[in-house]
């Protein structure tokens, strides 16, 4: 018996295959694209850095105040009012965020919840000048200075909880998913033990979403640190500032700084060197942003393993 | 009769069953090994003692009518079984007992279910006080993401269980037994146990709240034979103590273990509206021998072949 020659030809066109090849790479050129800008904005973040580190005078990255033109790039005093501002804004974040999280997934009806979650998610997408002036025109006259008569318009408690308020979306939003996410089996589970609803969200659904509920925390902490320009607009430390501790004062953040010196709204002649100190600064605002989102992801992720 | 208070407690009632939790005694485990003696022709073995009068009980989901009108009387110390095709009702029936139905938005309880003479479905009623004292034990194991010590401990403490909290999740576990596979593993998460075990976790961690009642919703549908069985086993080891309710697809199961049998069906009606409708409810030994209606006969033949 022979071996016939095979009847059906199973090798593929060619051009097809060709033609598969061609989006496989144009895909992948876009992949490679958006790796190779994240790349190169970090690279130019560290150079110029690095070429601002050797030529000042290290003993002024330690000194009284930020004052770039001056030769004074007091560190403490920029990473101080990111700290102090975004510490405000998630003691506001917080308490709405979660509640809001939890009412959405637990106590409002399914009608309810068709209205309030989209108006949520339009308050996300509020443009963060329009907090700033909120937080300079009404946060400030209304609430910071009836809590401290002694307090100027600019202040860091009046920004700190305009970015509060920006930031309790996002913190409901990726909290509610979390919370939606634990299995209805669960729920039934305690109710069945004779758990109250009370009960069984504080003792149930909220410990089996906390990894989800952290990583909502720390996101909203990172928007918060990151956030320029409702700070710019009512911390009021527009070119420089002396180190403060007290929220009720203007104070000074990294982006606030940054802005002043990218947009020259510090008009102020002086040293060359202050024109770095932004990169220099942006860079360690980067490694801030960049670690507290590499936890996130762990809880995250810790979240999925789960169900 | 004993009256149950399931109203809402403003303090213990006079009168009331006590709301703690006391350690039933007789809890030692004992291993039937899987031998059912069956009673006597058209005998059940449960005291007379009806622990739940339904009457003329009807669920709707919105518009849609899901369980016809269904009076049945299920008796103290007993199994009773729920067998029937699947859209028959007979989960959402289970699911009456305990008022889980609550918790379905569009759904709506008609009828009466008394439940040692009090009904459950009165205007005072708070389902919480209805849930503590009727377990239930789900078709597809649901421990929480805790321990398996805290597991057992939820229901006691969100009862304010005052006793020594390591006897009762020992007791409990022992009951359900499970203890000698866990005995070392308290503190280990829940989730590290095997499908059959966690099943066997969610049956201790019902009883470890000392219900009066437990409701089984198919609570070996995910579990394999030789887990099945232990489970079998528990439920007869357990009616001593408890009344159970359990819904099944597995009809041999509800030969083995049930002393009563209720058979639904599913009425399909033009407008394609599928109603569950009970046929026949009687000892499991006329269900599954001598039937009275030709419609159960059809379906316990037919799955017998």
């Amino acid at each position: 018996m022979t071996t016939e020659a095979p009847t059906i030809d199973l090798t593929g066109s060619r051009p097809r295959l060709r033609r598969e090849r061609r989006v496989r790479r144009l895909f992948l050129g876009a992949a490679v694209t958006s790796i190779l800008i994240s790349l190169l904005i970090v690279g130019s973040l560290a150079g110029e850095a690095w070429s601002f580190i050797s030529k000042v005078d290290l003993s002024s990255l330690w000194d009284l105040g930020w004052f770039p033109r001056r030769d004074m790039f007091d560190i403490k005093t920029v990473v101080t009012g990111t700290l102090l501002i975004s510490l405000i804004a998630m003691v506001v974040a917080t308490p709405l965020g979660l509640g809001a999280a939890i009412y959405l997934s637990e106590y409002a009806r399914p009608r309810a919840r068709r209205w309030l979650k989209p108006i949520l998610e339009v308050l996300a997408g509020v443009p963060s000048v329009v907090l700033g002036y909120f937080a300079l025109t009404w946060i400030s006259p209304n609430i910071v200075m009836r809590l401290n008569p002694h307090a100027g318009v600019f202040s860091m408690a009046a920004a700190g909880i305009g970015v509060g308020i920006l930031v309790t979306p996002l913190v409901a939003s990726v909290s509610e998913d979390a919370m939606r996410a634990v299995p209805h089996a669960l729920r039934e589970a305690s109710y069945g033990l004779g758990a109250k609803k009370a009960t069984t969200v504080t003792r149930v659904v909220f410990p089996a979403a906390a990894s989800g509920i952290m990583a909502s925390l720390i996101l909203g902490l990172s928007r918060a640190i990151g956030e320029t320009m409702v700070v710019a607009m009512a911390a009021g430390a527009v070119g420089g500032s002396l180190f403060e501790l007290n929220v009720f004062e203007p104070g000074q953040t990294m982006t606030a700084a940054m802005t002043a010196l990218a947009i020259g709204s510090d008009q102020v002649a002086g040293s060359n060197n202050a024109f770095q100190s932004l990169f220099f600064v942006g860079l360690l605002l980067f490694l801030m942003t960049l670690t507290l989102n590499l936890i996130s992801d762990r809880f995250v992720r810790k979240v999925r393993e789960k169900y | 009769m004993e009256q149950a208070n399931l109203t809402q407690p403003a303090g213990p009632a006079p009168g009331a069953p006590t709301p703690d939790l006391p350690v039933r005694s007789g809890g030692r485990a004992v291993s039937v090994g899987g031998v059912l003696r069956k009673n006597g022709p058209g005998e059940a073995p449960g005291t007379q003692n009806s622990i739940f009068d339904v009457s003329g009980l009807k669920v709707f989901y919105g518009s849609f009518q899901a369980v016809a009108e269904t009076t049945m009387q299920i008796r103290e110390h007993e199994i009773t079984a729920l067998i029937g095709p699947s859209g028959c009702g007979k989960t959402t029936v289970l699911r009456c007992f305990n008022r889980m139905n609550d918790l379905i938005e569009s759904a709506r309880v008609e009828g009466t279910i008394r439940y040692h003479g009090v009904d459950i479905y009165g205007d005072q009623v708070d389902p919480v006080e209805v849930r503590r004292r009727i377990g239930m034990v789900f078709q597809k194991p649901n421990p929480f993401p805790k321990s398996i010590y805290d597991n057992i401990a939820f229901g006691p403490r969100i009862a304010g269980f005052k006793g020594n909290m390591d006897d009762l999740v020992e007791e409990s576990l022992t009951r359900a037994a499970l203890w000698d596979e866990v005995r070392d593993k308290l503190k280990e998460s829940a989730y590290a146990l095997s499908g059959g075990q966690q099943q066997r976790l969610c049956i201790a961690r019902a009883i470890a709240t000392s219900p009066d009642v437990l409701l089984m919703d198919e609570p070996c549908s995910s579990l394999d034979p030789i887990a099945t069985l232990r489970i079998e086993e528990l439920m007869i080891e357990l009616k001593r103590d408890y009344s159970i309710i359990i819904v099944t697809h597995n009809m041999q199961q509800a030969a083995r273990v049930s002393d009563r049998t209720a058979f639904f069906t599913v009425d399909v009606k033009e407008t394609g509206m599928r109603t569950g409708r009970l046929v026949e409810f009687d000892t499991t030994d006329v269900i599954f021998t001598r039937p009275h209606q030709k419609q159960t006969e059809d379906y316990i033949t037919g799955r017998f072949g």
